[in-house]
């Protein structure tokens, strides 16, 4: 199972790899394995203020619906719309193309709540 | 239920060996997947799927008179099957509802009864609480016997070089006792798939082997193992119905569409008068095939629309890889919001999503 070691983690298996005040949120390799082939994917919308922990959206793989997380506190700037054609992408690169929404106003503060790459490993490994 | 009271089946140690994800259904472990639904529903549509069907509940019929007292208890005909023909029957509550969808095999002095993995226990307590003076002789061959399936348009040709018949004698919807890999089998050309492929009832000390050996001669074939997860997707594109969701105690046959499985004709039978009543009258609820007009999946227990008025909910929904990846369900709806081509409307999360009434199967077999 992939792991990049420069992410920051939380117990819902997103990745967060925040650049400024911007962060990128995903899903770990772990996660999409967990879910399977995913068909659909229902993101939030652009502009909404979330809290961290909130359900902003879901994936659905073939056979189960799961609700998606916000890892950090902010205001969603950008979604991947690639995703909507194509949410299998989410299954092959999870961590690159796979990327599912950014969020702006994030504070490097929000990090210390998450888990480093080592911590998650153990995590998933329990 | 706990991990510690699921039973295993008899090929148990080949589902981890092969990575498969187990899950407990039907009072078994079993494998929803093994590589993912997605590439095992391609097997199957295109190649060939293997599969473990141990859990299903076996039984065996035996006395002359096991026909007759088959039909006083299903509302199909039992006492017109041919010699090792294989028929799909319903066994029915005094209301009508369903307790269970089986499939009979008459074998050489005996019948085979598949029926549910989930309802194999009530089954067996139903059988034996029917048996009376009947002389008929019920055996449980359930977590003993396993069931193997390969489905697929290559699975006849997989097969063929491993049993000592001819499988192009054996026709659809009949059986033949045979040998498999040199093990004794009651082969048949039924499944769950809308594929052509067989299905063979082995002994469970005998199941390891026979999987192993296809999996080893036909890998290089495409031969996939294939878990529960791609099997309902396979069966619900081919309209084929799933007891608990198409059909329940409370959900009957013909709300199922499954009218051509009746017949009136016959004596008394259980459930006659209600199914009966139901088919005159035509007003029940029934199930529909819908298609999605978006990209949101319907799911079991949604609920459905018909302009502002609520007319049922989701049975089954799923992505369908064989209808252009678009999202099929079916609904139990009422009747006026049942015709072809009617527009529906599904709530997913507490918005509207489109949806068409189309006619099942959404996926046929090209012939």
């Amino acid at each position: 199972m992939s792991l990049p070691q420069d992410l920051h983690y939380s117990n819902d298996h997103e990745w967060v790899k925040l650049e400024g005040d911007v962060a990128t949120v995903g899903i770990t390799d772990y996660a999409q394995n967990s879910l399977g082939d995913i068909v659909f994917v229902e993101l939030p919308k652009v502009g909404t203020v979330f809290g961290q922990g909130d359900n902003v959206g879901v994936i659905e793989s073939v056979k189960a619906v799961s609700d998606l997380f916000t890892p950090v506190a902010g205001r969603v700037s950008e979604v991947n719309t690639a995703l909507d054609a194509d949410s299998s992408i989410l299954n092959r690169e999870p961590y690159t193309d796979g990327w599912l929404f950014k969020m702006k106003d994030v504070g490097e503060e929000q990090l210390e709540s998450l888990l480093d790459a080592a911590a998650y490993a153990k995590l998933t490994a329990e | 239920m706990t991990a510690e009271t699921l039973k295993r089946t008899a090929l148990h140690d080949e589902h981890l060996k092969l990575g498969g994800r187990l899950v407990p259904f039907g009072g078994f472990e079993m494998p929803v997947q093994y590589a993912g639904i997605l590439k095992e529903h391609d097997a199957v549509r295109n190649r060939a799927g293997l599969f473990d069907l141990s859990h299903m509940g076996q039984f065996i019929l035996e006395g002359e008179n096991v026909a007759a007292w088959a039909d006083r208890l299903t509302i199909n005909a039992v006492e017109t099957m041919k010699p090792l023909q294989a028929r799909y029957n319903i066994f029915c509550n005094a209301a009508g509802g369903a307790h269970d969808d089986v499939i009979f095999y008459k074998l050489d002095g005996r019948w085979l009864l598949v029926v549910n993995a989930s309802n194999a226990d009530k089954m067996w307590k139903l059988l034996n609480a029917h048996v009376g003076d009947s002389g008929v002789k019920l055996t449980s061959l359930h977590g003993k016997n396993a069931l193997i399936a390969i489905q697929g348009p290559k699975a006849l040709a997989m097969l063929q070089p491993h049993v000592d018949i001819d499988l192009n004698a054996v026709k659809y919807y009949f059986c033949a006792e045979a040998t498999v890999y040199g093990k004794n089998a009651v082969l048949a050309r039924t499944g769950y798939t809308g594929e052509d492929g067989f299905e063979l009832f082995v002994d469970g000390a005998d199941a390891p082997e026979i999987w192993t050996a296809l999996l080893r001669d036909h890998v290089a074939d495409g031969l996939e193992p294939c878990g529960l997860g791609a099997r309902d997707v396979l069966r619900l594109e081919a309209g084929m119905p799933l007891y608990g969701h198409e059909m329940t105690e409370e959900i009957t046959p013909v709300q199922a569409g499954l009218n051509w499985a009746l017949k009136l004709g016959k004596p008394a039978f259980t459930g006659k008068e209600a199914l009966a009543a139901q088919v005159e009258a035509d007003t029940f609820p029934r199930i529909a095939g819908l298609v999605m007009n978006g990209r949101v999946p319907a799911r079991e227990g949604y609920k459905v629309f018909l302009g502002d008025r609520e007319v049922g909910e989701i049975r089954s929904g799923s992505m369908a890889p064989s209808c252009g990846g678009k999202n099929i369900a079916t609904a139990l709806v009422e009747k006026d919001a049942a015709t072809l081509g009617a527009e529906l409307e599904v709530e997913i999360r507490g918005a509207r999503h489109a949806a068409t009434v189309t006619a099942q199967p959404f996926y046929k077999r090209p012939k």
